[in-house]
């Protein structure tokens, strides 16, 4: 199942549709990875709305991609995540750690340009 | 239950949670059941779309569906990763006054040679983050986990519709 990629302005947004397997993960985070250098975005956006589980390897492969990303210059935002899917992840210890997450793709959005235009982010987002 | 090498090393851990090893000794009467191969990636998502279908009929909390699809997908992933094949079987019982699903993942892969650790948090052997045994201890009503070391592990599972 292939995730599409959307550019919009120096931000990338990618909206699962359905449920993923594992593969389908991990060709994601190569995919966002690789395309946040070759169209020189600012920041990436995953949308989850549409994933039906969250367990131990999605969790981890989103947390990845974020670092990847980070390392590569970027932000990335995870929004969507469903109340069923935050209180399966909470009962099972997960969390996304240092990655940010927001409500929906309007928020996350917010978000991004909110880091964009804060005072210090060269610092905080491409010294990292 | 197949008999055992004598030099195997063979482990059983029970655990019940919120419904009594009494009332889970009364006989289950299976209102459904369905065998899900577990061979590729594909798979686990597969056993999880058909588990949350299965156990929405007994109307399960939408809450309670993605615990029942999360703990099958980590039950299936570990499938994959230990024993590389191997099946997941889905039940809908019925027990007295009380529906549920029981799902058990059955490989005959290498066997997990220290159970007591395999159920601790934050241990895995394998590319995974640990919580995966634990993680499903803890999103289901009942547990119990059978490995012969050389022959294979079966892990059972149940849920109860509240």
């Amino acid at each position: 199942m292939e995730v599409p990629i959307l550019k919009q302005g120096p931000y990338l947004i990618a909206s699962i549709q359905s449920a993923l397997s594992d593969n389908d993960l991990v060709r994601l985070r190569d995919g966002l990875v690789e395309q946040v250098g070759r169209l020189r975005s600012r920041g990436v956006i995953v949308d989850v709305t549409a994933l039906d589980v969250m367990d131990s390897f999605a969790t981890r492969t989103l947390r990845d991609l974020g670092r990847m990303i980070r390392l590569r210059g970027a932000d990335t935002v995870i929004v969507g995540i469903q109340p069923e899917v935050a209180y399966t992840m909470v009962q099972l210890g997960l969390t996304l750690e240092d990655i940010a997450t927001a409500l929906d793709l309007e928020e996350g959005l917010a978000l991004l340009q909110r880091k964009a235009t804060a005072p210090g982010n060269e610092t905080s987002s491409r010294g990292r | 239950m197949r008999r055992a090498p004598v030099d195997a090393e063979r482990q059983q851990l029970h655990s019940t949670t919120s419904l009594g090893l009494a009332s889970a000794r009364n006989r289950e009467r299976v209102l459904e059941e369905t065998c899900i191969p577990i061979q590729s990636d594909g798979d686990i998502v597969g056993a999880r779309q058909n588990g949350r279908g299965l156990a929405a009929q007994l109307g399960f909390s939408p809450s309670d569906l993605t615990l029942i699809a999360t703990a099958i997908s980590e039950l299936a992933r570990n499938i994959l990763l230990y024993a590389r094949r191997g099946e997941i079987i889905l039940k809908l019982v019925e027990q007295g006054e009380t529906r549920g699903i029981i799902v058990t993942a059955h490989d005959k892969g290498p066997g997990i040679p220290d159970i007591s650790r395999a159920l601790e948090a934050g241990f895995s052997t394998s590319r995974s983050l640990g919580l995966g045994l634990p993680g499903v201890r803890r999103l289901m009503d009942e547990f119990e986990i059978v490995s012969d070391v050389g022959l294979g592990t079966t892990v059972t599972v149940k849920k109860w519709a509240k």
